[in-house]
């Protein structure tokens, strides 16, 4: 009987420290490669490194200005494509759509959202590039934009579930339609959490390198206007890594962090604010 | 008062029966017994034939109801018995929920409510609800809602603070909120909340203001406001108000109809349903046998 209590107890203890491990595991990951591109690009994110031009081959220096631009044109693109689309297809899912249809189109956009990012990036590349012969900020703006869609539109879907329906039978009881009391009473109480998965799934494909690789194609130089191949953080680091120069490799590892702090900086800015919307005390 | 001998009688129907959208005053319950039934006020709405249901569930089984103009009445009965089910067919609020289907006819001021537009008639027949359910914004533009959505001319620049001002002092929540009135509605207890909504169904004016246990969610002493509220509110609104607590039915109401299982056992002058009821199952119920 005695053995047998140890045997529970000493079962309980290894499974209980396995837990924490693992969950210290998992934390411990990000600290740990934010500590790496700290350590070996830390130094690099300089003035100039968003200031300036990448330098010809051969020369050190240089910065990635037209990089971060790019990103920032891409994601702009992304956002304007995706999340208009996300959000009405979120609106039809929870407010209108009977049973087969909702059923459809969240599957669809659940199985959308496990699409390989490379597989999206080959479906612009066919949809956008192929017919102008050429890479373009647009095409990579469409892809990004493309692998936004399911998450806003699910996340839409899910905070209007969440408006409790006496909110909306208030407005229908003053005489609003249906589309009125939507506009003007369910999206604002959904806003917050709206606005916060918006700005969650443009942190999420800021990341992306792969959908970008035969859209944006990349650039060493600025590149007006929308319809020119484009540089972007990601396809730099991934140009750079590969490179054979010492001086790329630390100018990969100072994007790379510069790519995750941006990221990092949108997810705290966003959780705060969600977490303050969270409790209906306040407006 | 309901001005319906100015207005055409419905008569899509039986012309024979057109008459009924004048100044008709008698009662008619379902039960012979209390036919003496006499409210001195003209008619806002009538219930003829009221059959409903939820999918294959008939709730409400023939129901012949006449509500008096500025007077309140009581739906009592208990848990399940359709009160709230036949409120929400008089301003047509059952037609958001799936599945459902009536038959029958309502009439405001002697027109059928199923033939007019459901904005309209959800302007001039207000509700409110169960629980307090302001929106989230501030207390003037919880107010303010109806009048924007509704176009009317209140909503024009320099009317529109007029207007909520005038709506909360019908409540009789403006001393409470004047100073607050660009604050969340939220910030309201349940009380305010509940007399903010109030105030909001106010607003548009309706002829007709429906409550579905609107003191379910409250404590006594904004239970006693709102009574008193529904007391002053009737010189201008007929109200029609379900209650689970029979008291508040005796309190606030001029008649009070009973509902079991889906039928309207009885419906006479509160006084009398209350002191003298005709039908046995009242009697149990009122005398609290069951419910």
């Amino acid at each position: 009987m005695s053995l047998r209590m140890l045997w529970r107890k000493s079962v309980n203890i290894i499974m209980l420290s396995l837990t924490g491990l693992c969950a210290l595991v998992a934390v411990s990951v990000l600290f740990f490669i934010l500590g790496y591109l700290v350590y070996h690009g830390g130094r690099d994110v300089n003035w100039d490194f968003f200031t300036k031009l990448p330098k010809p081959v051969g020369e050190t220096g240089g910065g990635m200005a037209n990089a971060i631009v790019g990103s920032g044109k891409l994601l702009f693109l992304a956002a304007l494509f995706g999340v208009p689309v996300g959000l009405l297809g979120g609106v039809y899912l929870a407010e209108f759509g009977g049973h087969a249809v909702p059923f459809v189109v969240r599957y669809t956009a659940d199985l959308l959202n496990g699409v390989p990012s490379i597989v999206i990036g080959i479906f612009a590349y066919a949809l956008v590039v192929m017919p102008v012969h050429h890479f373009s900020t647009l095409a990579g703006g469409f892809a990004l934009g493309a692998m936004m869609i399911p998450i806003v539109l699910r996340s839409t879907e899910e905070f209007l579930h969440a408006v409790p329906r006496s909110m909306r039978e208030g407005a229908m009881a003053l005489g609003a339609s249906k589309w009125r009391t939507i506009s003007s009473v369910v999206l604002p109480a959904a806003s917050r959490g709206i606005l916060t998965a918006a700005l969650l799934a443009l942190a999420r494909v800021a990341g992306e390198t792969a959908p970008l690789l035969f859209t944006a194609f990349g650039n060493r130089f600025w590149s007006p206007g929308w319809g020119q191949p484009i540089s972007s953080l990601p396809v730099m680091i991934y140009t750079y890594a590969v490179g054979p120069y010492e001086d790329w490799h630390r100018q990969a590892w100072a994007a790379g962090l510069v790519l995750l702090g941006l990221v990092l900086v949108t997810n705290i800015v966003v959780r705060t604010l969600l977490s303050r919307g969270t409790s209906p005390q306040r407006l | 008062m309901a001005q319906t001998s100015a207005k055409p009688a419905y008569n899509k129907e039986s012309s024979e029966d057109s008459v009924v959208g004048s100044m008709e005053t008698v009662l008619k319950p379902p039960t012979p017994s209390g036919s003496q039934t006499v409210l001195e006020s003209p008619l806002r709405m009538q219930i003829r034939d009221l059959n409903f249901y939820y999918g294959k569930l008939h709730a409400l089984h023939a129901i012949n109801l006449q509500v008096a103009a500025n007077r309140v009445t009581a739906l009592i009965g208990p848990s399940g018995c359709g009160k709230s089910t036949l409120i929400r067919t008089f301003n047509r609020m059952y037609e958001t929920v799936r599945g459902t289907r009536l038959e029958g006819e309502i009439l405001l001021d002697g027109e059928n409510i199923f033939a007019q537009d459901v904005t309209g008639l959800r302007r001039r027949i207000g509700m409110v609800f169960q629980r307090p359910n302001p929106f989230p914004k501030s207390i003037f533009e919880n107010v303010a809602y109806g009048l924007r959505i509704n176009g009317l001319p209140a909503a024009s620049h320099g009317h529109l603070s007029e207007a909520v001002e005038h709506s909360l002092r019908r409540a009789a929540l403006w001393d409470e909120v004047k100073d607050q009135l660009h604050k969340s509605a939220y910030a309201l207890s349940g009380g305010q909340q509940q007399r903010l909504c109030i105030a909001r169904a106010l607003a548009v004016d309706p002829e007709v203001l429906l409550m579905d246990e609107p003191c379910s969610a409250l404590d006594p002493i904004a239970t006693l406001r709102i009574e008193e509220l529904i007391d002053e509110l009737k010189q201008r609104v007929t109200i029609v108000i379900v209650t689970h607590n029979m008291q508040q039915a005796a309190r606030v109401s001029d008649a009070t109809a009973f509902l079991l299982n889906g039928d309207l056992i009885e419906f006479r002058p509160t006084p009398q349903l209350f002191t003298t009821p005709s039908d046995p199952r009242t009697e149990a119920y009122i005398t609290g046998r069951f419910g």
